[in-house]
């Protein structure tokens, strides 16, 4: 797409501008780097807005397909999704990666060091969110954490905030709900992180915590990756990161618009809100019953998610859903398992999910 | 030379290894490339966020997969 992989010229300095030498060719690299931003930007904009008009024209006028019938209404769905949510994944992943490239989790850990319990956990859930982080370190993560100090509680914080409020729900929320329930998600994720990290420091479980993670012994200096980088690489990364994360998840999400593209068709207007609207007292937990073993992500989730409130499914339900697909799964527990004994890892599941069962309920009452 | 690239075996740390023997090739350096896939070792290097690359004993990289041309500089200088 973009990214010219070069750097700048002195590769013993970090930072561009900072040399002395040659400071013209800096800036008309620059330019060059943000005239790049700038076009990119502008086309994926382009193709945002042209979409529903793209396959309305395509579909209904040049297929002659009947866009209100339930092929075509299908149809016309899984296209337009497709298409919207592979966009505003691409696009939103680039910014989040981009940004967060300023964050590392060495500095995260520094920052969460001399925290106490309480303050401590509000921090680690906010950070949870803004430091780049994938699940697949969360046990040399949580290693690096609780042998440099950060107590255990606080850990669980951040481990609980990283997956729930990512930056792949955010782009999919946000594109598909709008900012109001964007906004609430990311309120509710965080408080959820924050009480069932504190419960969890309460309790005093350090005993459940497999004894080598408090004998190893950090040697060497640990570097921060956010460091000196260059915006070339910044930019890099973000490229790099969309790609990746698309390439891993586009099964997923196709399956998901798929069926998504089947219930906006052949599901009855209202059958959700006449089999789990929000007065059926067993709605938020049956989802989150389902939503816990459920291994997918964010992406494979949301496009179902559309369809579904679009034929009566409750708000609080759907968010309830959602969080519960994304914070637990059963490969993250099998990966937790090497440094937290049995006992922790299922006072964390209830605690977290009862935390996720009352925050439906308390959007389904109060929306 | 003695080169540890940390993981526990994802996309990027294969990436990693392959980008650092590419750099190997191209600088014609020898050196011994080893796997460390355990989680305690890994963290003990202080690596938060897989990959990470070790040049005798020492990190020079975390967190991030650098380009073939970034690894070719940290070895030319280690």
């Amino acid at each position: 797409m973009t990214a010219p992989a070069e750097r700048p010229a002195p590769p013993s300095d970090g930072r561009s501008g900072g040399a002395p030498a040659a400071p013209r060719t800096t800036a008309r690299r620059a330019l060059r780097r943000w005239s790049i931003v700038a076009v990119v930007a502008l086309a994926w904009w382009a193709l945002y807005s042209v979409n529903k008009p793209w396959w309305d024209l395509v579909l209904g006028d040049w297929l002659g397909l009947d866009l209100d019938s339930r092929v075509g209404g299908a149809v016309h769905f899984f296209l337009y999704d497709t298409v919207k949510i592979a966009l505003l994944l691409t696009g939103i992943i680039f910014l989040v990666t981009v940004l967060r490239s300023f964050m590392s989790v060495e500095r995260t850990r520094r920052l969460l060091g001399g925290k106490r319990e309480g303050v401590g956990n509000v921090a680690a859930a906010g950070l949870g969110v803004v430091t780049p982080f994938c699940s697949c370190s969360a046990v040399p993560a949580f290693i690096g954490f609780v042998s440099a100090g950060v107590p255990l509680g606080v850990t669980m914080s951040f481990l609980i905030a990283s997956p729930l409020v990512n930056e792949v729900a955010i782009a999919l929320l946000l594109g598909l709900f709008g900012f109001g329930p964007t906004a609430l998600y990311v309120a509710a994720g965080l408080t959820i992180a924050t009480v069932a990290g504190f419960i969890i420091g309460r309790l005093k479980m350090e005993r459940y915590v497999e004894s080598f993670v408090f004998e190893t012994h950090l040697r060497g200096q640990a570097i921060d990756p956010a460091l000196g980088l260059p915006w070339d690489d910044r930019l890099r990364m973000g490229v790099e990161e969309a790609g990746a994360i698309l390439r891993r998840i586009w099964p997923y999400l196709l399956v998901g618009i798929g069926i998504g593209a089947f219930i906006h068709g052949w599901v009855p207007e209202d059958f959700f809100a006449e089999h789990a609207g929000a007065d059926n007292p067993f709605g938020v937990l049956v989802a989150v019953g389902i939503g816990i073993p459920l291994y997918s992500n964010a992406a494979g989730v949301l496009p179902l998610l559309d369809a579904l409130v679009a034929k009566g499914l409750p708000m609080g339900t759907l968010l309830a859903f959602m969080m519960a697909v994304v914070a637990l799964s059963l490969p993250e527990m099998v990966l937790l398992r090497r440094v937290l004994k049995p006992r922790l890892i299922a006072v964390f599941i209830a605690i977290t999910g009862a935390s996720i069962i009352a925050v439906g309920y308390l959007f389904n009452a109060i929306l | 030379m003695h080169i540890k690239i940390l993981g526990p075996g994802c996309a990027n740390c294969t990436r990693l290894e392959q980008v650092t023997r590419e750099a190997l090739d191209a600088l014609g350096l020898e050196a011994t490339v080893e796997k460390v896939t355990d989680d305690g070792e890994i963290a003990a290097y202080g690596i938060m966020r897989t990959p990470g690359l070790v040049v005798d004993e020492q990190v020079v990289v975390a967190g991030r997969v650098p380009t073939a041309a970034h690894v070719r500089e940290l070895l030319a200088s280690h």
